[in-house]
């Protein structure tokens, strides 16, 4: 074990899995001498060459469509889109290529990019570069969806995705890149504790409440089960991990013992990941729940310029008002139709 | 670095070097990538060689016009005729090496008629029963790419690996005019011309884009665009078989020999409908089509064949046959084809199972044994049900 921030983590992650599979190529703009605005690709040209660590020109549509050849040709690009608010021009090759290539074509080929992309808010930057887009892409058939949330997880889900043969878009919470966390660098493509890229990991186990979060806010809702307690609330929190799929086995295993579910989103509320959890929960245990699900997610607006951001994204007392609605305790809405 | 060239056939008239009288005109730069079909290299059969191209662009025309029929009939949903790009696309894919990597849009089923695709796999997904048709590794042809354009991007990152593999391969993409007008198109060549990428990109300027003439893509010639990009470009008569031929062959050199990307606009037209669910007639001239029958390429090249004494009555016999056999071959192999598993609409979503489609799928099959079997057959193998 040894410490390494966030991005340390993903960096250590993608240098083994260029390390275990020679056609493991980076592309992305800035990742190459700089290292990424972020630094996660920092040294790996230098180590790797400019042809597996290649600088792209600036056209986000340009880098997944020739990622798309790469990947007919034999190889496993792993792409840096630079902000979750610039990955929209890649849109189409995305959800019309990436997404179904595989199904074009009977599954003749295989599409094992991972589209990674630093996502959230929380950083105080200006427009386009807070954005929460998981929705759109967990709406698409043919991807799969992860969202990360600490540094061990940014070093085996890296592996875990790069070693997939479906496309994975891979979001990091870029708010949570300098945290600082233990990492095993003993486990790779198995996992932590033999958890694979498609499993939800309970944080804080409970009896009262279901919170399920994930990328920044996994942290958030685990400071939440622990102020929760000192109330007397036992909140189960959940951290997702795979977007999609959804790991329903453990979600519905946790709403059967609590009876009450709270999600958890800095994305907005219509038609998010909350809306289809509480959707899918409600109709898998209808008869287990003690209260309708509750969403704690950013509005419906255009994500906020940085001086209102605080105020948009769930914090860990919006959370807990959230648990106290679940609950059927006094909360910010108690009086009100919807809180009764 | 790029040296790219502005060579003729950028304004004016295209590169031409058989007339549609089937005159072969000889010319300086292309005549030494057509010594074999000139007859000037032993050992080859110049006849056989200029009839296979021949009797391709015959078969073809006629897999066409099946295709359009076999739509009419109601056996296939939609039909893109490529009648008039005959020369474009079998002079092109004559030129081709089998190691060498197709990315086509929709259009190019002669392409792929003369590549040696089954034909079942040439209706497959206009009959709607796949996606697409060839296996893209088994024909070295990517499957038909229906959003415009999109596929150029593809080549140029196919090419960029086989770069950084260090092989001699080459990469060969079609698009159309109205494609020139995609982000992604200008985005394969910005690229293309980064990474000197062996990418040959092939437009055919069929002068129409469903209802919109090319003029609304281009104010000026297409070819003349690549330059800018740093990559070379020529402009040549789409309809005179032995221009595409050669210049596909001068260009697939250029990307075997590390000189990076080539440009080829085909000026041809568009002889039938966008597809069948089009009507020329409400947006161009009847008299525009009577002037491009003039240039017609089979007829163009027929002609020539038969001034070196190559076609007679006998060769234009036997294509006519082996056309009609095709098509007899093809319409059965159509009309006999079929139906997917309902159940299979599930499958190669994803490269391994995934609970929540699997879920899905599940409850779909006992929804359909519910309905084959009755009202409540479906019921005791229903977990909600039991509730």
């Amino acid at each position: 074990m040894s410490e390494m921030t966030f991005a340390k983590a993903l960096n250590a992650g993608l240098r083994k899995s260029m390390e275990r599979d020679s056609k493991v190529v980076l592309m992305g703009e800035d990742i190459g001498k700089l290292g990424g605005v972020f630094r996660i690709t920092d040294g790996l040209q230098k180590d790797f060459g400019a042809h597996r660590v290649i600088d792209t020109p600036l056209a986000e549509s340009g880098i997944m469509g020739t990622a798309i050849g790469m990947a007919y040709r034999g190889y496993r690009p792993v792409i840096e889109i630079q902000f979750d608010g610039f990955v929209y021009p890649a849109f189409d090759q995305i959800v019309s290529q990436v997404a179904k290539l595989h199904f074009r074509s009977l599954g003749r080929i295989k599409v094992p990019l991972t589209i990674r992309i630093p996502f959230g808010g929380g950083i105080g930057s200006p427009e386009h570069h807070s954005e929460s887009p998981e929705a759109y892409f967990v709406h698409t058939a043919g991807l799969r969806v992860v969202a990360v949330s600490n540094p061990q997880d940014a070093y085996s889900m890296i592996q875990q995705a790069i070693a997939c043969d479906d496309p994975v878009v891979f979001f990091e919470p870029k708010r949570r890149y300098h945290d600082k966390g233990e990492v095993d660098e003993t486990a790779g493509l198995e996992g932590p504790g033999g958890l694979d890229l498609g499993a939800a990991r309970v944080l804080t186990e409970g009896t009262d409440v279901t919170l399920v979060g994930y990328g920044p806010l996994a942290k958030t809702c685990a400071d939440a089960a622990t102020a929760a307690s000192d109330e007397g609330i036992s909140v189960e929190a959940i951290d997702l991990r795979s977007l999609s799929p959804i790991d329903y086995a453990t979600l519905e295993a946790s709403v059967r013992k609590t009876g009450r579910l709270v999600i958890a989103h800095e994305a907005s509320q219509t038609a998010g990941l909350g809306a289809e959890i509480a959707a899918s929960i409600t109709e898998r245990c209808f008869y287990f729940l003690e209260h309708a699900p509750v969403r704690v997610t950013g509005f419906d607006v255009p994500y906020p310029h940085s001086k209102l951001e605080f105020f948009h994204l769930p914090d860990l007392d919006r959370i807990l008002d959230g648990v106290d609605r679940a609950m059927g305790r006094p909360n910010s809405l108690s009086g009100t139709e919807e809180g009764e | 670095m790029s040296t790219y060239q502005m060579t003729a056939g950028h304004g004016g008239s295209p590169i031409q070097l058989l007339s549609p009288d089937g005159v072969r005109h000889p010319h300086e730069r292309y005549d030494r990538f057509l010594a074999d079909v000139d007859g000037n290299v032993e050992g080859v059969d110049r006849a056989a060689l200029l009839v296979s191209i021949y009797e391709d662009m015959v078969v073809a025309r006629r897999v066409d016009a099946e295709g359009t029929a076999l739509q009419r009939q109601g056996q296939l949903g939609l039909w893109p005729p490529f009648v008039g790009q005959e020369a474009a696309q079998i002079g092109s894919a004559h030129a081709i090496g089998a190691d060498d990597f197709i990315f086509p849009s929709y259009r190019e089923i002669g392409v792929a008629y003369a590549r040696g695709a089954e034909l079942p796999d040439l209706v497959r997904q206009w009959r709607g029963n796949a996606h697409s048709g060839w296996d893209p590794f088994v024909m070295n042809m990517a499957p038909s790419q229906v959003v415009i354009g999109a596929q150029t991007l593809h080549a140029v990152g196919y090419a960029m690996g086989v770069l950084f593999d260090g092989a001699e391969t080459a990469v060969v993409t079609y698009f159309g005019d109205g494609a020139t007008s995609q982000g992604d198109v200008n985005e394969s060549m910005v690229f293309a011309a980064s990474f000197q990428a062996p990418v040959v990109f092939f437009c055919q300027n069929n002068q129409w884009a469903i209802s919109e003439p090319v003029g609304i893509q281009a104010h000026v010639p297409i070819a003349r665009r690549a330059p800018g990009f740093g990559i070379s470009s020529v402009r040549i008569d789409g309809n005179d078989v032995l221009a595409c031929l050669a210049a596909t062959r001068e260009a697939l050199e250029r990307a075997r020999s590390g000189n990076g990307p080539s440009f080829i606009e085909a000026v041809t037209y568009r002889m039938g409908p966008h597809t069948t669910a089009d009507d020329p007639t409400r947006y161009r001239d009847a008299n525009e089509l009577e002037d491009w029958k003039e240039k017609d390429p089979i007829a163009r090249f027929e002609a020539y064949l038969a001034s070196i004494g190559v076609v007679d009555d006998a060769v234009r016999a036997r294509a006519a046959e082996k056309a009609d056999a095709v098509a007899a071959a093809l319409r059965e192999a159509t009309i006999h084809m079929p139906d997917p598993e309902p159940e299979s609409l599930f499958e190669h979503v994803y490269a391994g199972p995934q609970p929540v489609l699997e879920r899905q799928r599940d409850h779909f099959a006992r929804y359909r044994h519910g309905i084959e079997g009755g009202l409540g057959a479906g019921a005791e193998t229903t977990a909600e049900g039991g509730r």
